[in-house]
C-alpha cells in the first residue's frame, strides 16, 4: 500500500514523543529528570533516553578533565603562604602557539644583565587563542596548563581580554583539583625525580 | 561489479623510456615522480589514462619555487581499480607562468586549476573558464605567491620574535586600523572604482544566453539567472549557486565558492609542522580527528616514522567514529534539506552526541580535537573511554542505524525525491575526480582503506559500500552501509587493542622534517582527503596544499543538477554533503 513507509516512520516519531514522557515518569519518584545530577550523570552517559537537551545553565555538563579553554598560569605555595611561580619564562609556550596569543617577558637581574628564569610579565590574548593545549602540551615545567572555565563572556574585550600574568596565575591545588589524575601523575614524576637526584648525591 | 584486471603498476624506468626525450625522473632528493616538459603535457596525460589506465585524478596543484625561480604543477593520478599512484610535474617560469590545462584529459582538474590561477597566478591555457574562484574577480595578486605579503604581515615565518623574550603585547586590529586594513595595488583608488558587477560571471553561463523563445503556445519566454546564496539555510555553509532557470527548471548552474576562505595553506607555510595540526581540525570541521590523521601521515610519511601499535588503534578507532558522526549529521541535514525540518537530523544527532562526549574526555575538545602527534598521539585514553566505545560499537549504534533504516529507507517522499535525482554515471564520477560515498554511489568501488591501504586498515575485515545508480537516494543508502562498515572495523579494533605506548620518539614540539615531497590520503567520511607537504629542511612546510573533497566534488554538481528543478539542486547539494571550512580552506 502506498504509504506505509510513512506511516512506519511516523510510528518512529511517535515512539521518540511517548518515550519523552515515560522517562520523565520513570524519574518522578526519583527527583525529577531535570536539575538533579544523578539524573544529569545517567543522561549524559550510553544508557541515555528521551530527551538529550541538557537545561543551561540551570543544569551544566561537567567537562571532563581533558576538557580544555583558556590557558592559566600555574604557582605553588609553600610553607610560609608565599607564591612561586613555576613559570621560568623559557618561551616555548610563546614559540609554540599556533596564533601566537602569548607574550612574555623575561626577568633580568638588575645588577649583572643576566636573564632570571621568571616572567616579569605574561599575557595572554584570549581572543586570539584558538585553545589548542599546545602550550600546556609542551611546558617542561607543568607551569601553563589548560583550564577548565568557559563562561568568560564580557562587555569590554578590549581591556577584559587581554589576560596578564596576575589574572592568569591559579594555585596548584586549583590545579589538582580541575586535572587530578594529570595532578597525580606529575606529582609522582617530581617525586621520583627528586628521589633519583637524592640517591645519586647521596651516592657522590 | 567485478573489478577490472588489475594492471601492475607501471614504474618510473618504464615511462622514462617509453617518453624519452620529454619525461624525465625527478632527481630532486626526497622528491618522487617525473617531470614532464609542458609542451607534451596533453599527450602525456592522454596516454597515461588511455594506455596505462590512470583514469583518476586525485590532485592537482601548483608550487612556488622562488630561489629557483620556477612555479611546478604536480599532478597525482590514481588507477580507478586501485594501487598506488603516479606523480608527475610539469614547470614553468615564475614571470610568465602558463602551462597547458588537462580539462580535456581530465574534467576534474577544472576547478583546481582556476585555483591555481587565483592563488598563484598560473595560466592554463584552454582552460573552458578560468576566472578566480577562492577570491573576489577584482582581488590584486596571487596570495600564494612567496613574494605576496598580507597587510598585517609579521614575519616570514612562526613563532615571531616579537612574542619573547621581549614581548610587549599589542593588537592587531590596533597595527592595522579599520580602513586601512587591505592593500591595494599603487594606482588604484577604491573610491572611484565602479564594480561592474558579474558580468563575466554571468556571461559564461551555459551554451545558452539568456534568449526569447517560444515554448510552443505563443509565448515568449526568458531563462532568468538566480543566485542561490551564499546566505541560505539549505547551502550548507556559505556557498552560492548562479543557476540559469527555464521556469523551475535549470538549464545551467555554476558554483560561486570563497566565502570563507581563510587562506589556510599560506597560514600553513607560515606554521612550523606542529603548529599546523590544530589548523587541520578547523578544515573539514565536523570531522577533525580525519583531518588530523591525514596531515600526520604525509608528515609522517616525510619523517619516515610510523606510530605504534597501540597509538594505530586508537587512530582507526578514532577515524571510524568520526566517519559515524559525519553520516549521522549528513543523513540528518540532507533530510532537513528534503523538508523534513529537523526531526530526523536530531534523532540522527544523538548518537553522535555521544560520541563526541568520548572526543572530548579523549582530546579535550568535541569538535576541534588536535589529537594526532607525528609518530603517534598526543596522550593516551583515559580509562573509561574504551568502555564507553564498546558499548557504543556493539549496542547503541547499530540501533540507532537500524532505526534510521526503519524510519527513512522506505519513506515514500524520500524515495519520490531521491531516486532518479541527481544521477552521476560511475564514468563521469571517475572523469570528474568525485571521491568517497558520491564516487562509491556512483559504482566505482574505490576507496582509499582497500585501494591503497594505510595505517593499519589492511587488518581489519570489511566491505567496501557500494551503490549503482548514482543518485541522491542511492547516496543516502551508501551513507547508512557505510555507518555499518564503521561499526564492524569499530567493532574488531576495540576486540584487537593492545596495551603499549602511543609515541614514536620523544614529543617535540620542534620536529626535524628532512627536504622532500609527500602526499598523504587518507578516506574522509567526504571523500578522499589529500596532503601534498613539501619541506625544505626548515621548522615550516615549503609548501603546504589540502586536496579538498568538498570542493573537488563540486565540480560535478552542474552536471548533476541540468535539467532537474529548483528543490532538487537543494537535495543534491545535501546528498554530496560538503563542508564550506574544506571547501574554501
Amino acid at each position: 500500500m502506498y504509504g506505509i513507509g510513512l506511516i512506519k516512520g511516523l510510528g518512529v516519531t511517535l515512539k521518540h514523543f511517548v518515550e519523552t514522557y515515560v522517562e520523565d515518569l520513570r524519574w518522578l519518584g526519583r527527583g525529577g529528570r531535570y536539575y538533579s545530577e544523578e539524573a544529569l550523570k545517567i543522561r549524559q552517559s550510553t544508557k541515555a533516553r528521551g530527551i538529550f537537551t541538557v537545561q543551561y545553565p540551570e543544569e551544566k555538563l561537567p567537562v571532563p578533565e581533558e576538557f580544555r579553554y583558556i590557558p592559566f598560569l600555574v604557582y605553588d605555595i609553600q610553607e610560609d603562604g608565599t607564591h612561586v611561580d613555576r613559570c621560568t619564562s623559557c618561551g616555548i609556550c610563546a614559540k609554540v602557539c599556533p596564533p601566537q596569543c602569548i607574550w612574555i617577558v623575561r626577568s633580568t637581574d638588575p645588577e649583572t644583565g643576566r636573564p632570571i628564569p621568571s616572567p616579569t610579565e605574561f599575557f595572554i590574548d584570549i581572543d586570539i587563542c584558538m585553545n589548542c593545549g599546545l602550550c600546556a602540551e609542551y611546558c617542561p615545567f607543568d607551569a601553563i596548563k589548560m583550564d577548565h572555565d568557559y563562561e568568560l563572556a564580557s562587555y569590554d574585550r578590549h581591556s577584559e581580554h587581554i589576560l596578564n600574568k596576575e589574572r592568569l596565575s591559579k594555585s596548584a591545588s586549583y590545579y589538582a583539583s580541575i586535572r587530578p589524575t594529570n595532578y597525580a601523575r606529575e606529582e609522582q614524576a617530581r617525586a621520583e625525580k627528586e628521589a633519583a637526584k637524592a640517591a645519586k648525591k647521596g651516592a657522590g | 561489479m567485478t573489478m577490472p584486471e588489475q594492471k601492475p603498476a607501471v614504474t618510473l624506468d618504464a615511462i622514462e623510456e617509453r617518453f624519452s626525450g620529454f619525461v624525465r625522473k625527478d632527481d630532486r632528493p626526497g622528491y618522487e615522480g617525473v617531470v614532464v616538459e609542458a609542451s607534451k603535457l596533453i599527450e602525456f596525460a592522454t596516454s597515461l589514462r588511455d594506455e596505462y589506465g590512470y583514469d583518476y585524478l586525485s590532485s592537482l596543484t601548483g608550487v612556488d619555487y622562488l630561489p629557483e625561480g620556477k612555479m611546478e604543477v604536480v599532478y597525482h593520478v590514481y588507477r580507478s581499480s586501485g594501487g598506488p599512484g603516479l606523480v608527475f610535474k610539469a614547470q614553468t617560469d615564475r614571470e610568465k607562468s602558463i602551462l597547458p590545462s588537462l580539462v580535456s584529459v581530465y574534467p576534474g582538474a577544472e576547478f583546481q586549476e582556476r585555483e591555481a590561477w587565483d592563488l598563484l597566478g598560473i595560466r592554463f591555457e584552454d582552460h573552458p573558464d578560468l576566472r578566480r574562484i577562492l577570491l573576489w574577480e577584482g582581488f590584486h595578486g596571487h596570495p600564494l605567491r612567496k613574494d605576496w605579503y598580507e597587510p598585517y604581515f609579521e614575519e616570514d615565518a612562526k613563532p615571531f620574535g616579537s612574542r619573547w623574550p621581549g614581548g610587549q603585547v599589542t593588537r592587531v586590529e590596533d597595527g592595522m586600523p579599520f580602513g586601512k586594513n587591505v592593500q591595494y595595488p599603487p594606482d588604484f583608488s577604491p573610491e572611484g572604482w565602479v564594480p561592474e558587477g558579474e558580468a563575466s560571471l554571468y556571461a559564461g553561463l551555459g551554451a545558452l544566453q539568456r534568449k526569447k523563445g517560444d515554448n510552443g503556445r505563443g509565448l515568449e519566454t526568458e531563462h532568468i539567472v538566480v543566485n542561490l546564496g551564499p546566505q541560505h539555510p539549505s547551502t550548507h555553509g556559505v556557498f552560492r549557486m548562479v543557476v540559469e532557470l527555464d521556469g523551475e527548471t535549470i538549464a545551467d548552474l555554476k558554483p560561486v565558492m570563497g566565502y570563507l576562505h581563510r587562506n589556510h595553506e599560506k597560514i600553513g607555510e607560515r606554521n612550523t609542522f606542529i603548529m599546523n595540526m590544530p589548523f587541520t581540525d578547523r578544515l573539514d570541521y565536523i570531522c577533525s580527528m580525519s583531518n588530523n590523521f591525514g596531515y600526520a601521515l604525509a608528515v609522517e610519511k616525510l619523517m619516515g616514522i610510523k606510530p605504534p601499535e597501540r597509538a594505530e588503534y586508537i587512530r582507526v578507532i578514532m577515524a571510524e567514529l568520526t566517519r559515524v558522526v559525519n553520516h549521522l549529521w549528513a543523513i540528518g541535514f540532507l533530510l532537513n534539506d528534503l523538508g523534513a525540518f529537523f526531526t530526523p537530523a536530531l534523532y540522527a544527532i544523538n548518537e553522535r552526541e555521544l560520541i563526541l562526549d568520548v572526543f572530548e574526555a579523549v582530546s579535550g575538545s568535541r569538535m576541534m580535537c588536535n589529537y594526532f602527534r607525528f609518530g603517534g598521539l598526543a596522550r593516551d585514553l583515559p580509562e573509561d573511554a574504551l568502555a564507553v566505545v564498546r558499548e557504543l560499537a556493539f549496542e547503541r549504534l547499530p540501533r540507532r542505524v537500524d532505526e534510521l533504516d526503519r524510519y527513512l529507507t522506505e519513506n515514500e517522499i524520500v524515495r519520490a525525491r531521491g531516486e532518479g535525482v541527481g544521477i552521476l554515471t560511475a564514468e563521469q564520477a571517475i572523469a570528474y575526480s568525485a571521491a568517497g560515498p558520491v564516487l562509491r554511489a556512483s559504482g566505482v568501488p574505490y576507496d582509499v582503506r582497500k585501494a591503497e591501504p594505510y595505517s593499519i586498515y589492511d587488518r581489519f575485515e570489511f566491505d567496501v559500500a557500494v551503490r549503482y545508480n548514482g543518485d541522491v537516494y542511492d547516496r543516502y543508502l551508501i551513507r547508512l552501509d557505510e555507518i555499518h562498515q564503521s561499526i564492524r572495523i569499530l567493532q574488531q579494533a576495540i576486540e584487537q587493542i593492545p596495551g603499549g605506548e602511543i609515541q614514536t620518539g620523544r614529543p617535540q614540539y620542534q620536529v626535524r622534517v628532512p627536504v622532500g615531497e609527500a602526499y598523504g590520503r587518507v578516506e574522509n567520511p567526504k571523500g578522499e582527503l589529500g596532503f601534498y607537504v613539501v619541506s625544505n629542511g626548515k621548522p615550516n612546510p615549503w609548501r603546504y596544499h589540502i586536496r579538498a573533497p568538498s570542493f573537488i566534488n563540486l565540480t560535478a554538481m552542474a552536471e548533476m543538477c541540468k535539467g532537474h528543478k529548483i528543490a532538487d539542486v537543494v537535495a543534491i547539494l545535501g546528498s554530496i554533503d560538503i563542508v564550506l571550512g574544506e571547501t574554501d580552506r
